[in-house]
């Protein structure tokens, strides 16, 4: 039931990094993501050694842990807010610690959990946790989720 | 409290914010925020959540709109106070 929020996600194959959504609330979400083998970054990053990106990393914990429960909020204050298609989330800044590294194939999960939701912008803190449960990357994430009306 | 005051403690709230820490401690009156300073808009939120904290005061929508210059962020932070302080008789 908590993956409905994922038809309103504005992101489409290669660069969509949520599988799936396990708790959702006002306060919290967590959600996962088993990154792909075949993935675009593992063939360059690095040449014979694939290992996640730290930008792709920090991708994760934002669109989970920000866009998602920033459309959540959205749509709790006004149902009518988040058509599919009209999102446009917009990262404001980050400060992310990196912990463990995330090879191909990897399942891994992402608390996150709100500092504040004022004059649009979400602030939250977001840990990622391997299957082993071990603290891959912490930090904490802000953005805005702008609605631009297509034609 | 005098607006000088508010000034001197307006620069350690916006601190954390700008690393253009010359310009920090010449701002005046003008100084924008978002265009002299280098603070992203998103984080005028931050500045107005932590002024809100450091006075006790609350800030809403249309008010946070006029906070672009250190003279609008003084005068909305002077005008909270002094409606707080008439509440609180």
């Amino acid at each position: 039931m908590d993956n409905d929020i994922l038809n309103y996600l504005p992101y489409k194959s290669s660069f969509r990094f949520v599988d799936n959504i396990s708790f959702l609330s006002e306060n919290e979400v967590v959600g996962d993501y088993t990154l792909r083998k075949d993935a675009f970054f593992y063939e360059d990053h690095f040449v014979g050694n694939p290992v996640t990106p730290g930008v792709i990393v920090t991708e994760i914990m934002a669109q989970i842990g920000l866009v998602v429960l920033g459309l959540f909020l959205m749509k709790s204050e006004d149902e009518n807010s988040i058509a599919a298609g009209n999102n446009f989330p917009l990262l404001t800044s980050t400060e992310v610690s990196f912990h463990k590294m995330v090879l191909p194939g990897e399942k891994v999960t992402v608390v996150s959990k709100k500092e504040y939701f004022r004059f649009g912008k979400l602030k939250c803190y977001v840990e990622m946790l391997d299957s082993a449960d071990e603290l891959v990357a912490k930090g904490f994430f802000s953005g805005i989720i702008k609605k631009v009306e297509l034609k | 409290m005098t607006k000088q005051e508010i000034l001197n403690e307006l620069k350690t709230v916006i601190a954390p914010y700008t690393t253009n820490k010359e310009m920090l401690n010449s701002i005046d009156d003008n100084t924008d925020l978002i265009k002299d300073l280098k603070i992203n808009s998103a984080n005028l939120v931050d500045i107005i959540i932590d002024a809100e904290a450091k006075y006790d005061i609350e800030i809403d929508y249309d008010s946070a709109d006029k906070m672009v210059n250190v003279g609008t962020c003084i005068d909305v932070i002077s005008e909270k106070i002094k409606e707080k302080n008439e509440q609180h008789g």
